[in-house]
């Protein structure tokens, strides 16, 4: 039989797709359906099965997070921190740096690339290096404090600074990318709006909270979500930054992520650790959700 | 993820090209302000890049000098490399990283092209259930799917010898994102030109890898710089399925260097060095396609 051209097309494209469908519903779909299963299960990796539990594992950790010394309790309320601290953080300066940048002409080009440096290192490396400045005698931001006549701090070695230090790091590192995407968001904005509000007598600053901020709205909710899901998957800075142990001193550095790792992969607590993923999913679904709903309402101008 | 903005292609690329170079407004005179911009800009590139440069200057002084405050080392030395070189696995982690990023890499820019172009350029039944599917699977944060990849790991025996370089690699052979951008790009090769090669009796693949694809070259070079950096970074993953020494990865290695070094800052930040210092050579190359590329798609690293 022979087969019309548009036959043969169908069967060209499900041989281009074949290794790729295989591979999304293997190593993608399969493991997502797989991680449920586990969290409703006493999960024995090295057997690869394990007795049905229903719901104690949750169960479990909702348990866990009103125990005031639990691991769990600390993980959550820290990762909220980390959110919390960083993502206005993160916004807020990336936004200025940018309209900065939006002026200059002169050196914009080195000046996108220094601001960009951190984003292609790795987090581990960058960890290092910032454990060294944190350091705390020689280390070089204690050496400037002395040198200024002002007290050392302990940095990392601190319950109440480690967290804040940490989350500045994260700022820090990927800075340049929400810089990136504010250019992107302000350049196109047209040069007429910004002109006639000029005729109209309106000063920069009345430019900025009329023009420039509500226009910018979809890049603001786009990046706020992008970052807000980084901080709540905070975990290679925590695990090499933390000082005592991961997660410390006194479990104040800690997060979820790092928790899924400490009771999946060193207690072997299988079953626990993909209940807390579930959770960690279940959470980005929500704000990404509330993201498209945020982002398909038209603006009016 | 897809950026917010709903603009063409075209246009959309010309905005990344506009934020690699610059506004391109009228010079303007010298006045207060801008000098007071350029001061604000500088002091934020300075704290941007003295990290790495404190990284490197520390990796050429001679543990004797890390006490005393000195900026630049007294007595450069290369001591430091030749020691963490000789007296450690750096060489074979760093083997070991250009071995999976160059596999994952190669795989990537194959597949997710493939994919994107059948996405793009065929009718089939199925078609939208295959996209959003794949899509889809972007919905999951890779935590969730560690615990899944590790049981079947085990299962499969990749996290045991030579296997373990498979096991490192399999859940980024392909990807959701990479095929997302590359749909996206196929849009701009007409399809006269594909007719054209068919009349000519090219077969489908023919065309699709002689025809297509070296219109998207650009497009496919971003796709592969990131990738390439994202898997030199990785962390999480490998860090779970490298059992032996022997197959760690830079990252991984580092970590676990890191806690043998303790307190030898200078040995610490020779290790930071090594691990850093590929990548930023790839960034000072590839710059503005990298700093494009994020204004292009808003590609998460």
């Amino acid at each position: 039989m022979k087969l019309t051209l548009h036959r043969r097309q169908i069967l060209w494209a499900y041989a281009f797709l074949s290794v790729s469908l295989v591979f999304f519903v293997v190593i993608r779909w399969y493991p997502a359906v797989l991680a449920l299963n586990i969290s409703v299960r006493d999960w024995n990796v090295f057997q690869g099965s394990g007795p049905w539990v229903g719901a104690a594992n949750f169960q479990a950790i909702w348990e866990d997070l009103f125990k005031p010394r639990s691991a769990v309790r600390a993980a959550f309320l820290n990762t909220f921190k980390y959110v919390l601290l960083g993502v206005p953080l993160q916004l807020v300066l990336a936004l200025g740096i940018s309209l900065l940048l939006m002026q200059i002409r002169r050196l914009s080009g080195f000046f996108r690339a220094a601001y960009f440096i951190p984003y292609v290192t790795s987090f581990v490396a960058v960890a290092f290096v910032w454990n060294w400045l944190y350091a705390p005698q020689a280390g070089l931001i204690n050496q400037t404090l002395t040198a200024l006549g002002l007290p050392t701090q302990p940095f990392l070695r601190s319950p109440q600074q480690a967290l804040p230090s940490i989350a500045l790091v994260a700022v820090w590192r990927s800075l340049g990318f929400a810089i990136i995407i504010f250019l992107a968001g302000l350049q196109q904005i047209p040069e007429m709006y910004y002109e006639a509000a000029q005729i109209d007598g309106a000063n920069r600053w009345q430019s900025f909270w009329r023009i420039t901020l509500p226009l910018l709205n979809p890049v603001i909710v786009y990046l706020a979500v992008l970052q807000t899901i980084q901080f709540l998957r905070m975990f290679d800075l925590v695990q090499n930054m933390s000082t005592d142990n991961a997660g410390g001193p006194l479990k104040s550095t800690t997060t979820v992520v790092l928790e899924v790792y400490k009771e999946g992969f060193s207690s072997y607590n299988m079953g626990y650790a993909a209940a807390l993923t579930i959770i960690l999913f279940a959470v980005i679904l929500l704000i990404t959700l509330v993201q498209m709903r945020l982002l398909s309402r038209r603006v009016e101008y | 993820m897809a950026s917010s903005f709903d603009t063409g292609l075209d246009s959309k690329i010309e905005l990344a090209e506009k934020i690699v170079t610059g506004p391109s407004r009228s010079k303007r005179p010298f006045s207060w302000s801008m000098a007071l911009v350029y001061l604000l800009l500088s002091l934020g590139a300075v704290v941007m890049v003295v990290p790495f440069l404190w990284m490197l200057l520390t990796s050429l002084k001679p543990a004797s000098e890390l006490v005393q405050f000195s900026f630049l080392p007294k007595n450069p030395t290369l001591d430091n490399y030749t020691t963490v070189l000789t007296t450690s696995d750096f060489p074979r982690w760093y083997l070991n990283s250009l071995i999976i990023a160059t596999i994952s890499t190669a795989s990537v820019a194959f597949f997710d092209s493939l994919v994107g172009y059948t996405l793009n350029k065929f009718d089939f039944p199925g078609k939208n259930i295959i996209f959003v599917g794949i899509l889809a699977t972007l919905m999951v944060p890779t935590e969730m799917l560690i615990i899944p990849w590790y049981t079947m790991s085990v299962h499969w025996g990749w996290n045991e010898g030579p296997a373990q370089y498979w096991g490192i690699v399999f859940p980024g052979v392909i990807t959701a994102v990479g095929i997302f951008l590359m749909r996206q790009f196929f849009d701009g090769v007409p399809n006269e030109l594909l007719d054209a090669a068919r009349i000519d009796g090219v077969n489908e693949f023919g065309i699709f890898w002689r025809v297509a694809l070296p219109l998207v070259k650009p497009a496919v070079a971003a796709l592969m710089i990131f990738n390439f950096i994202g898997n030199w970074n990785a962390y999480l993953w490998p860090l779970i399925v490298a059992s032996g020494r022997a197959y760690y990865t830079l990252p991984v290695g580092l970590s676990f260097f890191r806690g043998e070094s303790l307190t030898e800052w200078e040995k610490i930040m020779t290790g930071a060095s090594l691990a850093t210092l590929p990548l930023l050579l790839v960034f000072i190359i590839f710059q503005r396609q990298i700093i494009k590329g994020i204004a292009l798609t808003g590609i998460k690293g």
